[in-house]
């Protein structure tokens, strides 16, 4: 069966708090902090971008799938924040570990869920037995105009999924994809900042659309929510994840092993992809993991993993997801912040 | 002027760190060598260089080149890989007051610099404290 063999996430090491963005622009931190249940974000180094992250991520990948990434037929990246308006990342990332130039690749966009899409592709693929393996990574750098309500989450990271069908440490038993004409959040062409719907980003937009995913999923499968060691839904802030999962029938202690928005924030592509890495971390034998993503547009994919006996042979290979988050933070005041994320318009 | 012709030659070395070994001596050159500066011979097999190291030497740049303003003050240093060769490289996400010699730092892929706002963007290695 297909699955994935090798997973690896990555994370700078800057945070701000969300105090630090309130207090420049008068905003009340506890009711941002409470409304959005979320205390800081990541902030990406000057030197970072998603292309720099996905390789990372990719290189940690590598080491748990143990595979000569020469054998790799396929790399996409799912992102909003693509370095370059035309130039593929995906080049760049097969290039720097080593799979090219033997592979096809491409670089997908669909708001926070472009991850989840080379996921799909990347699955597929491997069950087509078009290729031994191939590798999707969800990776984004994204920004939140500022004083905007997003500029508290948008945050920065990357997660990165080598599948395969042999050794395989989850395999996808079953996949769903919900998707509308939804206008919730876009960014036009030449645009620096996204643009977004305010509450119609909420039961319209990202509750209708994992719902209607998740709700799909488990009539597959057959399966009720109590039958999942975890769950991982895509986390636009805190709040939201919690809500829909508690709606749905999950239970808190299912979903906070994936739950890392309230420490990391929102890293869009990147959000449920990475809350998976962080599952398949503890993740035991023969236990059952649910994640849905969710990309404004809008639509929802769906993933039902079953951990095989390899998981514990590769979970030490690589630093782990709450590494990341846990050490070495690095925390800026907002002027950095401002510098690190270019808002600051500088003279010629 | 660009300099995309050279930075794509440069390729397997700044992305991959591609490194050669002497057949003769064991001797490691970054970037490979066409001749072996220790023993003479030109015969050689490639080698990727250890991702991790301990910090030889430094300095911080604190009036830098335009394309660096950005990020100063920051550190270039000679980083000795484990079991490797040293390595002349930015060492990042540290602030200069707190890098010391002897620290130990592994290799990151990172934007090295940019051609301006409407150039390709440069990606290479540098050195970062580990977790």
């Amino acid at each position: 069966m297909a699955g994935i063999v090798g997973y690896g996430a990555y994370a700078p090491r800057y945070r701000i708090k969300v105090e630090e963005i309130a207090k420049v622009w008068g905003a009340d931190a506890p009711s941002y902090k409470r409304g959005l249940k979320l205390v800081e974000k990541s902030v990406p180094a000057p030197d970072q971008d998603v292309i720099t992250m996905s390789v990372e991520a990719s290189r940690n990948a590598l080491r748990r799938a143990r595979i000569d990434p020469a054998d790799i037929g396929a790399v996409y990246v799912g992102s909003e924040s693509h370095p370059y308006a035309v130039k593929p990342s995906g080049t760049v990332v097969g290039e720097a570990i080593g799979a090219t130039p033997n592979i096809h690749c491409a670089d997908l966009e669909f708001a926070c869920k472009a991850g989840s899409e080379g996921m799909f592709i990347a699955l597929s693929l491997i069950d087509a037995g078009k290729m031994e393996y191939a590798l999707a990574i969800g990776a984004d750098t994204s920004q939140g105009a500022p004083g905007d309500a997003l500029e508290y989450s948008a945050a920065a990271g990357a997660a990165a999924f080598i599948f395969g069908a042999k050794n395989t440490v989850a395999d996808v038993e079953h996949t769903f994809s919900f998707m509308t004409d939804t206008p919730d959040f876009w960014r036009r062409e030449y645009m620096y900042y996204p643009r977004h719907a305010g509450r119609f980003t909420g039961v319209p937009a990202y509750f209708k659309h994992v719902t209607g995913c998740a709700t799909a999923i488990l009539d597959m499968a057959g399966m009720k929510p109590e039958d999942f060691d975890y769950a991982v839904f895509h986390q636009p802030n805190g709040k939201f994840p919690l809500t829909v999962g508690k709606k749905l029938g999950f239970t808190d202690k299912q979903m906070e092993p994936g739950l890392l928005c309230p420490r990391l924030g929102n890293t869009y592509s990147g959000s449920s992809p990475m809350g998976l890495t962080a599952v398949l971390d503890i993740a035991k034998p023969g236990q059952s993991v649910f994640m849905c993503s969710y990309g404004s547009g809008a639509g929802s994919d769906g993933f039902i993993f079953r951990i095989t006996d390899h998981i514990t042979g590769v979970q030490d290979l690589a630093l782990k997801t709450t590494d990341y988050l846990d050490k070495n933070q690095v925390y800026l005041e907002y002027g950095a912040y401002a510098k690190y994320r270019k808002k600051i318009r500088l003279g010629e | 002027m660009s300099t995309s012709a050279r930075y794509w030659r440069e390729i397997p070395q700044r992305y991959r760190y591609e490194a050669s070994k002497c057949k003769g001596c064991g001797a490691v050159w970054f970037p490979p060598r066409l001749i072996c500066s220790a023993c003479g011979k030109k015969e050689f097999e490639d080698v990727v260089l250890p991702g991790t190291g301990k910090v030889k030497t430094f300095t911080v740049i604190r009036v830098a080149p335009s394309e660096f303003s950005d990020e100063a003050p920051y550190a270039i240093g000679i980083v000795d890989l484990d079991g490797g060769p040293a390595i002349q490289c930015q060492i990042a996400d540290c602030a200069p007051e707190d890098l010391k010699t002897g620290m130990a730092v592994k290799i990151e892929f990172r934007k090295v610099k940019q051609e301006g706002e409407a150039g390709i963007i440069n990606y290479g290695f540098k050195a970062v404290p580990v977790l």
